[in-house]
């Protein structure tokens, strides 16, 4: 019981201090516009090369924007807590940190959810692109699936931060990383065999590929292993990042590194 | 004067040492020309000039992005460091305080332009071939003077503004599309092409391009690059000295 109020109100806590400020326009200004203008760019880049049509680039720079707030934001797990000299306290503290870092990954999925809807939502009607009444469910399940496995990879950042302090910097790198070999912007078949294949194992390569076929009309039935593949994916991850967390904290506390790394 | 001179080269020295060895600001001018440069060669293919150019793009949207991160948050920074008032009061005038900083922030943005050139070089063996060297050397300090002027316009209107940084990004990536950078400006709807012209990395790239390819005017690029900036620099100066005195007869200055 007390894990589970720990993942829920610990989250909900620790969510609302990220946005300290609580203000709809920095969120407006911070999240919602540079996801479509982020957006914008690709699409007419994507024109300027004539690789691919503009649902090619909405549909993944969409749900690549689920990975700015889920990179940052749980970077900000780690990076907040020695902000406000509370890290300490934290990794001090009995409370299971699996509880209190999943609490803090759930709300980053839904906000990711949120931007990569509203990009979708506001590309599809600048740049004209149909979707199919009968994809929408499974598209939402899709950026669902997405924002998820973004966390997870936000999830394994945040445990970097205990090594290093840079974790913004981190969250830049992760996010280019993915701009440019998650199939995004660059068609997997473009890029070199073995870096297509690291593809595979990064976040937003196969929740792109699941929605681009349902703008295309593909029935769920055909993509359900691609959005199941992205879920796995961040599964993955978040294992990972919490395996990473925990080996971290050891070494930060045997080395009494945790407020100087 | 020659203590106004002073403040300035000082200023600028002193900044542009320190955001040289800050890892934030280095990675925002080291990350552009290498994700830009990367993807330019993953989209269009081929080397040669256009890869050349291509890099040149991804430095300019480096020092852009260098400007947009740091350069409208500049006044904000001093806030957070606690001097902020004490710069305003002191007898010399504010604007010389801050557009060292503005300059200093665009100016790291050389870093950008040299691994981009390095980069494609490197991993690409594009050759440095460039048509006009004098017009491309010239070019540099005006396209790094030009967006350190619109910086400190960027960072004198949002003098009040509490968020200004955040502000400053929401411009990256629409100048980045409108600037005809990476994206030829004809790609862009019509509505959207006369904007471009207010920006001085518009010119400041179109002046680099035309140096590098031996085409267009890039003296006459340089030439707008140096107007737009004189007047980016009236602008911020009376934003300036509009929000600075209003902060000031309020005592919000350290508040806002």
């Amino acid at each position: 019981m007390r894990s589970l109020r720990l993942l829920t109100v610990g989250g909900y806590i620790s969510y609302r201090a990220l946005f300290g400020w609580l203000n709809p326009f920095m969120y407006t200004l911070t999240l919602l516009i540079p996801s479509v203008t982020q957006l914008a760019f690709f699409v007419y880049l994507g024109r300027a090369a004539g690789v691919a049509g503009d649902g090619y680039y909405v549909a993944g720079n969409a749900l690549l924007a689920a990975a700015t707030p889920s990179l940052f934001g749980m970077s900000q797990a780690i990076a907040g807590e020695r902000y406000t000299q509370t890290l300490a306290l934290l990794v001090v503290s009995p409370a299971s940190r699996v509880a209190v870092f999943l609490g803090r990954a759930f709300p980053g999925t839904v906000n990711g959810f949120v931007v990569s809807i509203w990009t979708f939502v506001v590309a599809t009607l600048l740049f004209g692109i149909a979707v199919p009444g009968s994809a929408v469910a499974p598209l939402a399940l899709a950026i669902a699936a997405t924002s998820f496995s973004c966390v997870g990879l936000g999830l394994f950042n945040a445990a970097l931060g205990l090594r290093w302090r840079e974790t913004g910097v981190l969250a830049n790198l992760f996010l280019y990383v993915l701009l440019m070999f998650a199939g995004v912007n660059v068609p997997l078949a473009r890029l070199p065999g073995w870096l297509s294949t690291l593809a595979q194992g990064l976040p937003v390569t196969h929740g792109a590929n699941a929605a681009r076929q349902l703008i295309g009309g593909a029935p769920f039935a055909h993509v359900a292993p691609q959005i199941a593949a992205e879920a796995a994916v961040g599964a993955c991850y978040a294992v990972l990042g919490l395996a990473a967390l925990r080996a971290f904290e050891v070494k930060a506390r045997r080395g009494a590194t945790l407020k100087v790394a | 004067m020659p203590r106004l001179f002073r403040v300035l080269g000082f200023g600028l020295r002193v900044h542009f040492t320190m955001l040289s060895r800050s890892p934030f600001d280095l990675w925002v001018v080291v990350a552009s020309p290498l994700i830009f440069a990367t993807l330019a060669h993953f989209l269009f293919g081929g080397g040669g000039p256009q890869m050349l150019v291509a890099a040149i793009a991804s430095g300019v949207m480096g020092i852009w992005s260098s400007t947009t991160a740091s350069g409208a948050g500049a006044l904000q920074a001093q806030r957070r460091l606690g001097v902020l008032e004490l710069l305003v009061a002191s007898p010399m005038p504010f604007w010389s305080v801050l557009l060292p900083i503005s300059i200093a922030i665009s100016a790291i943005g050389v870093y950008s332009l040299a691994i981009g050139l390095l980069y494609v070089r490197l991993f690409f063996g594009v050759p440095i071939d460039i048509h006009d060297w004098p017009a491309f050397v010239a070019a540099v300090p005006a396209t790094i003077a030009a967006i350190g002027a619109l910086g400190f316009l960027f960072a004198s209107a949002l003098v009040r503004f509490r968020s200004a940084s955040m502000v400053g990004n929401v411009f990256e990536w629409p100048v980045w599309m409108v600037c005809g950078l990476l994206i030829p400006v004809s790609v862009l709807p019509g509505w959207l092409q006369p904007v471009s012209r207010v920006f001085a990395p518009t010119w400041g790239m179109s002046a680099l391009r035309g140096a590098t390819l031996g085409t267009g005017h890039p003296w006459a690029d340089i030439g707008v690059c140096a107007v737009l900036a004189a007047a980016y620099l009236i602008a911020g100066a009376l934003c300036l000295r509009f929000f600075l005195h209003a902060a000031r007869a309020r005592a919000t200055l350290a508040l806002t």
